[in-house]
């Protein structure tokens, strides 16, 4: 039987999920520098699920999420650097130093943010696919949100109307299994988040989100599924956050073996190592620049973030409105 | 009585044990507020005293939670019902309005509608747009709800108490950078509740007249301080009632002072200070010496950056200089 990934797919894999993960340590530690202020909500622990699903999109399609959002930035193949300085508040980053962590946005990239709303992302994702088949682009949006934002009504209006429409949609629930300090057993009635679009004939599935290539896999599934048209898809990927909800959160609410014994068992990244080195018998030593590259990439992204200089004051108010009128 | 000094955090919850240890009625709903003892360690030990029946955390679901503590209310229930920030309750909004503010006047006086919904207002600190949005003026445009935002410590615990008694929905906005700080103004008495719509004259002074509300009161508290350096004596108002606005206090200070500057952190337009600049030429245009003049946040979405976010705020600084512009005085 073949591989169910190539060499190339799975370097590049491994490379954008280390990414993050680096990215993310130091993320931590320029918050502790006090160079990030308010909140900071890193993603380690749930590289799989970005990293899985953005390496089957086409360049046509869309991506939004909430404010848990490097790692899709990344995914996405925005330039470290502008997130990492969007994060210092300064002026190269993406939003100018004007949105924060949990605001930053990307047309090239077609990403479009990072919301600091839990749950108003899911309308504006369901817009986007209504736009794609108005349009006739032949994109897919993927709609990400948490265990958490599930719960908001305006989720089951857009699973309504998506199906209703036939939008090319793909929701997916990252359920790292609490909301801030509240688990899925104490938010949700029936956490079953992928059966959720039942009644409105939305076909769901729960997937392995520690496991790249089964998240791939479903992946590829329900993309194929929206863009044929036959409406929107509900992925629950089942993984979990490694850092407190924000950098304020000290998580008493969890023990630290439930959170030890997820990164020894199910740690998405040492999976995915050790599969590339016994399956795929990729050379330890190819794995190793990989890493070397991406201290690299990472310490030019905080040298990047601490030199940018602030928005000019004039920035202040520019970008409120678009200047002129019929334009 | 004797007075006693806590942080607003602890008077916030001072108030609310007070008031379901003293109706049984009353219970408090929100996301966070049980088992974390609340986002902002608010509802401290509550669940711990009063169990989940009282103490409720919540989904995220404010548009749900809120019509869920309407119908509460209309079925003889006091709900509390925190927001995390008040930035969420605009997921919320239809039902506060619509539903809670409205229903007792569409019911020609029978429904009637005993809640209150709390939590922290306006910016705290680089959390940028989406979470640094002031809801005085919106909430007070609307007939049908009473709006406090109070400054101190003995303030919020007497004025949420008096919310939590009052038979209206209420809206009271606290203020997280405020939650720390402490003042020695707190009764112990459980019974000592304030009335809702008196301001109170934090300062007196006969050359200008400042008025603020919540943590744009120590601001204005501070100007006077440098103003009194320069010779000018400001009278400091604290609103701590938005709706209805103690408009009798206002106009009795601008009768002395002739002079007055409105300070508030949220945006310009049809804000607290247009209404209090609208009120004066109403009912003392004939007292005043000089325009009022208006110090607000910047008229655009909060900014993350640091830079940006400080010019984005009202400063000690800008309040001086609106102070001695209101006294015809050359900046300085
Ligand atoms: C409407 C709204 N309510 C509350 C919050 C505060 N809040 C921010 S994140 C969060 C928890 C969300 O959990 P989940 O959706 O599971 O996402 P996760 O943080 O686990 O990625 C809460 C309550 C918010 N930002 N927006
Ligand atoms: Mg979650």
């Amino acid at each position: 039987m073949p591989n169910a990934i190539s060499k190339d797919e799975a370097l590049k894999a491994y490379h954008e999920m280390l990414l993050i993960r680096r990215f993310e340590e130091r993320a931590g530690q320029l918050y502790g520098m006090g160079l990030i202020a308010g909140f900071c909500h890193l993603y380690s622990g749930q590289e799989a699920v970005v990293v899985g699903i953005q390496s089957i999109l086409k360049p046509q399609d869309t991506v939004i999420t909430a404010y848990r959002d490097h790692g899709h930035m990344l995914a996405c193949e925005m330039d470290p650097k502008g997130v990492m300085a969007e994060l210092t508040g300064r002026s190269g980053g993406y939003s100018k130093g004007k949105g924060g962590s949990m605001h930053m946005f990307s047309r090239e990239k077609n990403f479009f943010g990072g919301h600091g709303i839990v749950g108003a992302q899911v309308p504006i994702g369901t817009g986007l696919a209504f736009a794609h088949k108005y349009k006739e682009d032949g994109g897919v949006c993927i709609t990400y949100m948490g265990d958490g934002a599930a719960n908001q009504g305006q989720v089951y209006e857009s699973y309504n109307m998506a199906s209703l429409w036939k939008l090319p949609v793909v929701y997916v629930v990252e359920n790292n299994h609490y909301g801030m300090g509240t688990s899925v057993e104490r938010s949700s009635a029936g956490p079953n988040y992928y059966g959720r679009g039942q009644g409105w004939g939305i076909p769901g599935e729960l997937v392995d989100g520690m496991e790249l290539l089964k998240v791939k896999e479903a992946a590829r599934r329900a993309v194929d599924y929206a863009r044929s048209g036959k409406g929107p898809y509900i992925l629950e990927m089942d993984t979990y956050r490694y850092r407190g909800h924000s950098m304020s959160d000290p998580a008493k609410y969890r023990s630290k073996e439930e959170v030890e014994g997820v990164k020894e068992k199910r740690d998405p990244i040492d999976h995915f190592r050790t599969y590339m080195l016994k399956t795929l018998k990729i050379p330890e030593d190819q794995i190793k620049d990989i890493e070397e590259e991406i201290k690299t990439v990472v310490l030019e992204a905080v040298e990047f973030a601490k030199t940018s200089p602030e928005p000019d004051p004039s920035e202040l108010y520019t970008d409120v409105l678009k200047e002129g009128e019929n334009v | 009585m004797t007075l006693i000094s806590m942080t607003v955090r602890e008077a916030l919850r001072d108030a609310m044990a007070e008031e379901i240890r003293r109706d049984e009625t009353v219970f408090l709903m929100g996301e966070e507020v049980a088992e974390y003892n609340g986002a902002y360690k608010v509802s401290q030990g509550l669940l711990d005293e009063f169990g989940p029946k009282r103490i409720v955390d919540t989904p995220i679901t404010e548009h749900g939670f809120a019509g869920l503590g309407v119908g509460a209310a209309f079925g003889g229930l006091r709900p509390i019902i925190e927001f995390m920030t008040f930035n969420f309750s605009m997921q919320a909004m239809d039902q506060i309005i619509n539903s809670a503010a409205k229903t007792l006047y569409m019911s020609g006086g029978q429904m009637g509608c005993p809640i209150v919904f709390r939590g922290p207002n306006g910016a705290a600190s680089r959390v940028g747009a989406q979470h640094s949005h002031c809801f005085a003026s919106l909430y007070a445009h609307c007939p049908g709800l009473k709006v406090i935002s109070p400054y101190s410590a003995g303030d919020a615990k007497a004025l949420l108490k008096a919310a939590i008694r009052d038979p209206n929905p209420v809206i009271f906005l606290e203020n997280e950078l405020l939650y720390g700080q402490h003042f020695d103004d707190v009764s112990d008495d459980p019974d000592h509740v304030l009335p809702i719509g008196k301001a109170l004259v934090r300062r007196e002074g006969k050359d200008v007249t400042l008025t603020a509300f919540s943590i744009m009161v120590g601001k204005a508290l501070q100007a006077a301080d440098l103003l009194a350096e320069q010779g000018i004596e400001a009278e400091v108002i604290d609103l701590r009632t938005i709706r209805p606005l103690d408009t009798e206090t206002i106009v009795q200070s601008v009768k002395k002072t002739n002079r007055i500057v409105s300070i508030e952190e949220s945006w310009p337009f049809a804000g607290i200070g247009s209404e209090i600049a609208a009120l004066m030429m109403e009912q003392a245009f004939d007292y005043l010496d000089a325009p009022l003049i208006r110090v607000t946040g910047a008229d655009v979405p909060m900014p993350y950056a640091a830079n940006l976010e400080h010019l984005a705020l009202p400063q000690v600084e800008t309040i001086v200089e609106a102070a001695k512009t209101a006294c015809y005085r050359t900046p300085s």
